[in-house]
């Protein structure tokens, strides 16, 4: 057994863990997209308070997956770690400013004496639920579109523009990415929100600004995985870990992976059949459809980025820099050691699933909130 | 070859990187502390089933829940940090560095957030022993979270179990076990949750004593008083002996920082213990270095020798020893172990040419010398000197070092002394009476707080001017962007934070105002 477990082995696993927790992590920013409806869904400060309190008791999940993420990323790709943080300097930093706004704002926005009162802490969230996400999806973009950075013999970054990062906004197919993941987590969002309140008002907002924003997100995914489709892609021969430019590289990862494009088109028909049946049929459920296709959907992109010779971070600036799950990991030993730990997510998943659902087997109501429960 | 940073942008990335953990350590040892008083305090509820017992711990969670707040958001910034700002560190110790991150997500932030949840939101929907053991649960969260982030900062006092890999130019893990029971990460884990723990008594202790001030809720005082002071006394006492116990380490393993913080230029036998002293411009010199001498100083004869070599005639090699070496103690100068560093990035600058031009046989045997043992122990280790210029570059700020110290030694003594008091004005029901005590403690909140501040100083502004001790100086390990960006993210930060820091301190203000029956 322990003979099968090689290095490359632990690159595919880890790559496939932090794949699948920046899939969790989109899925679970329906805390952001829901941030983003603070001002439109609560008509009087009550209704407002319940959209916010509904979304708060997630919060603390999200940014613990993001955090998680970003740990998990320094620990098996440091290479990826250093080269993208320390280069695109501003996009991360734009990042995380906009997440630290929105750690306090849940805690601070109601309590008397906050200083800035509750008008701006609910513009905190609502900032943070446009920036973090359409930022994140910018971000993510440049794995298939490449970053402008270079690195000397002993890799160590210098970002080739001096933007840092913030360049890749005027990339279109990193813009795309960046409004499709916006618009499917507002649309998450509002799912979530009507699965959880119980006041018709609200719902009935919700479902109708459900309409255009699952219009917007298909509008802005489709043109994305298109484009990538029929792009460049950055291969990686196996043996030399020379770099090059392969047409259709993305469509041949997906067609030479099977499996994979299986669990996107699965993805895909998840979330369009919970938009359908949200939109049409009026379904309270349909988080759960378009939830479980946005995290299937997600992961499948992110490992077509990564596997099957493809470099998942290219250095458009110097190809050879590109940075490969077998360049860019860490050690065998590291890996092994971190994957003996690993064991022990899903037991982590079983407690967190089991307290969540001691705890939320009840809708929100106006007579919650009024009652003295612990609220934001 | 490796790129040589503008001092401006290493100024201001440590500025930078200090300032936010500085805000950071503002907030975690409320966490650290409040966290398990709080579940002794639900713990007496639970036993005795008085409504009494369960209006305090509700009371002392909802501080709780606002500090723990601008915890998380001045933590995430802190991890980013060493990829943003310091990338190149990031990679050369990554592949050891990372884990503890990573584990530390997986297995304690989880843990306290989801816990958290039911502790706030649970009182009503889960059953009281179900509600008590997660509160419990959130107190080890807390705590284990800090566990895994002190073991990394403990590898970068004294690097322990890794090999360097000159094909990746990096330091690779080989013994977890090492990295995980470093003496310096047991100590350091010991010694900073229990000063945590000490903040966290003191800020019930203070709050509560203020509430007798007022001669309002008096019993809820007493209540909170009598867990705080036991509390409270039992780890500042735990404190002054780990904090004992990592100055013999450091002074094994961290030996300029050692004699930095002792303000000891010159080795003697029969050295004393300076309990305080002041400090002047001393007359000797290394290179442009001067040795502070002192002005005053109450000691202890011989104590120091005592502590670090078991009796009173052992030799304590001073900052003189250390940097101009001591043949006759054993003892290397600094240009010697600059010498062996550039042997050792010799070696690793061959081994990048070698590869290049395809000499796969020399390749082989040098990728052979980085894995012996002679050549890891004698000369690797010493990698960092090669960048060192001057050989008193090596001494960190002796005038900051020392007062740090010796600050935080001075209220750790004050603050056992405050927490027996308590304890014996409890028992002897005159606490009410005790006017000036209770207004000492109200005033005294700050204190462990400015103790463990002190703390972080003088471990991090004593290692300087390494990032990783012998192995990488701050000065290589920096990110390559501009000063300015640098510049724009500090101030951002320091507005951002003290805003919010504010906003904080207002919030409780009011909530400690309206007390317990609110
Ligand atoms: C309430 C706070 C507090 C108090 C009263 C003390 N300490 Fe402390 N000390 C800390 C809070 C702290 C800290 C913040 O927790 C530090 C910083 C890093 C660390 O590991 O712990 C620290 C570091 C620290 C270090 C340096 C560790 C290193 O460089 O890694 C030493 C040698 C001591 N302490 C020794 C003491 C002694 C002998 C004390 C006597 C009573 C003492 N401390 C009281
Ligand atoms: C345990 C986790 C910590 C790690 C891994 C860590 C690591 C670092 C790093 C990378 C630097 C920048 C390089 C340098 O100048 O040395 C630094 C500097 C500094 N840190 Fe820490 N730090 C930690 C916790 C803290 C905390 C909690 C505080 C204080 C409250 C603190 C106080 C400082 C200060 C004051 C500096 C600037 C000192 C100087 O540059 O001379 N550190 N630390
Ligand atoms: C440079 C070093 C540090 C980094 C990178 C760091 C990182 C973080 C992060 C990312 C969070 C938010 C976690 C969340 O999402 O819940 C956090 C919170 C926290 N950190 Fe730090 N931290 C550092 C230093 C420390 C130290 C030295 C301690 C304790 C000894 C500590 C203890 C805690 C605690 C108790 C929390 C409370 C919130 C929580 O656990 O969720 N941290 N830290």
């Amino acid at each position: 057994m322990t003979a099968m477990i090689t290095h490359i082995f632990l690159q595919d696993y880890w790559w496939f863990i932090v794949s699948l927790l920046g899939s969790i992590l989109v899925f679970l920013m329906f805390v952001q997209g829901g941030q983003t409806f603070i001002f439109s869904l609560g008509r009087n400060p009550l209704q407002r308070s319940m959209v916010v309190n509904t979304l708060g008791r997630k919060w603390e999940f999200t940014f613990t997956t993001l955090v998680t993420f970003g740990g998990a990323f320094f620990a098996s790709f440091p290479l990826f770690y250093a080269t993208s943080f320390g280069g695109a300097y501003w996009v991360w930093i734009a990042i995380l400013f906009s997440f630290i706004l929105q750690a306090v704002s849940y805690e601070f926005r109601s309590k008397p004496s906050n200083i800035f009162g509750t008008r701006t802490f609910d513009f905190f969230l609502t900032l943070n639920g446009f920036m973090g996400p359409f930022l994140i999806g910018v971000a993510v973009a440049t794995f298939f579109t490449g970053a402008q950075f270079s690195l000397n013999f002993m890799n160590q970054v210098k970002w080739e523009t001096p933007w840092h990062g913030l360049e890749a906004v005027l990339n279109i197919k990193n813009l795309a990415l960046g409004f499709a993941v916006l618009f499917l987590v507002k649309v998450n969002g509002l799912l979530y929100i009507s699965n959880t309140i119980d006041d018709e008002s609200v719902t009935t907002l919700c479902d109708k600004k459900l309409i255009y924003n699952s219009a917007l997100f298909l509008v802005f995914f489709l043109f994305f995985v298109i484009s990538i489709l029929v792009a460049e892609g950055y291969a990686v021969d196996v043996t030399s870990g020379k770099v090059s430019l392969e047409k259709f590289k993305y469509l041949h990862n997906f067609l030479q992976l099977p499996v994979i494009l299986i669990l996107f088109l699965a993805g895909v028909v998840a979330v369009l059949w919970g938009l359908i049946s949200a939109v049409f049929m009026n379904n309270r459920n349909a988080i759960w459809f378009t939830g479980s296709g946005t995290i299937a959907a997600v992961l499948s992109l992110l490992l077509i980025a990564g596997y099957n010779g493809t470099s998942f971070y290219p250095s458009a600036f110097n190809l050879q820099n590109s940075l490969t799950i077998r360049n860019a990991s860490s050690s065998f030993f590291t890996l092994k050691t971190m994957s003996i730990v690993s064991i022990l997510i899903p037991f982590v998943l079983a407690y967190i699933w089991y307290a969540w659902s001691s705890i939320n087997n009840k809708k929100i109501t106006e007579e919650e909130l009024k009652s003295g429960e612990h609220k934001y | 070859m490796i790129d040589n940073f503008d001092p401006g942008l290493i100024d201001w990335s440590r500025a930078q990187f200090a300032l936010t953990a500085v805000y950071h350590w503002l907030f975690v040892p409320l966490t650290l502390g409040l966290s398990f008083i709080v579940a002794f305090m639900e713990t007496m509820y639970f036993r005795t089933g008085k409504e009494e017992w369960k209006r305090i711990t509700r009371f002392w969670m909802t501080l709780f829940g606002i500090n723990f707040a601008i915890g998380v958001a001045t933590g995430i910034i802190l991890e980013f940090e060493f990829g943003t700002n310091w990338s190149n560190y990031s990679w050369f110790v990554g592949d050891i560095f990372g884990a503890p991150l990573a584990i530390e997500g997986i297995l304690a932030f989880f843990l306290e957030s989801t816990f958290v949840a039911v502790m706030f939101f649970g009182w009503n929907k889960v059953n009281k022993k179900f509600h008590l053991i997660s509160t419990w649960l959130v107190a080890i969260g807390a705590n284990l979270s800090a566990l895994w982030i002190l073991v990394a900062n403990a590898w970068m006092q004294n690097p322990v179990g890794m090999v360097f890999n000159p094909e990746t130019a990096r330091n690779e893990m080989v013994n977890f076990w090492d990295v995980l029971f470093n003496p310096v990460a047991v100590d350091k884990f010991l010694h900073t949750t229990s000063s945590g723990f000490v903040f966290a008594s003191m800020f019930v202790m203070g709050i509560s004593c203020w509430f007798l001030i007022k001669k309002r809720e008096e019993q809820f005082a007493r209540k909170s008083i009598l867990i705080a002071g036991v509390f409270g006394l039992a780890s500042s006492l735990f404190l002054a002996f780990t904090g004992d116990s990592s100055a013999r380490t450091i002074s094994k393993v961290q030996p300029v920082k050692f004699a930095a913080f002792e303000a000891l230029s010159e080795g003697k036998k029969n050295a004393p213990i300076v309990a305080f002293g002041v400090l002047k411009h001393g007359e000797k010199y290394i290179g442009s270095k001067n040795l502070p001498e002192f002005v005053f100083k109450i000691e202890i004869p011989d104590l120091l020798s005592v502590l670090t070599g078991g009796d009173k005639d052992a030799y304590v090699p001073g900052i003189i020893d250390r940097v101009n070496g001591n043949p006759e103690k054993g003892i290397m100068s600094v240009t010697e172990k600059s010498e062996k560093g550039r042997t050792a990035m010799n070696y690793l600058l061959e081994y990048k040419k070698q590869k290049e031009n395809k000499a796969t046989e020399r390749v082989n045997i040098l990728m052979n010398k980085f894995q012996e043992k002679d050549f890891r122990d004698n000369y690797f280790r010493y990698f960092g000197y090669s960048y060192i210029k001057v050989p008193e570059d090596v001494i960190p700020d002796i005038y900051g070092s020392f007062y740090s110290f010796h600050l935080m030694v001075i209220l750790g003594f004050f603050f056992i002394m405050l927490f027996a008091l308590s304890l014996v004005f409890l028992f002897n029901r005159t606490i009410e009476k005790q006017k000036w005590f209770l207004r000492i403690v109200w005033y005294s909140i700050p204190l462990p707080l400015v103790a463990s501040e002190l703390g972080w100083i003088l471990t991090e502004m004593g290692r300087q001017p390494w990032i990783i001790q012998d192995l990488m100086p701050v000065s290589v390990a920096v990110s390559n962007i501009g000063k300015g960006s640098v510049q724009a993210t500090f101030w951002i930060f320091t507005i951002l934070f003290t805003s919010l820091l504010i906003a904080e301190i207002s919030i409780m203000v009011k909530q400690i105002k309206s007390g317990p029956t609110h």
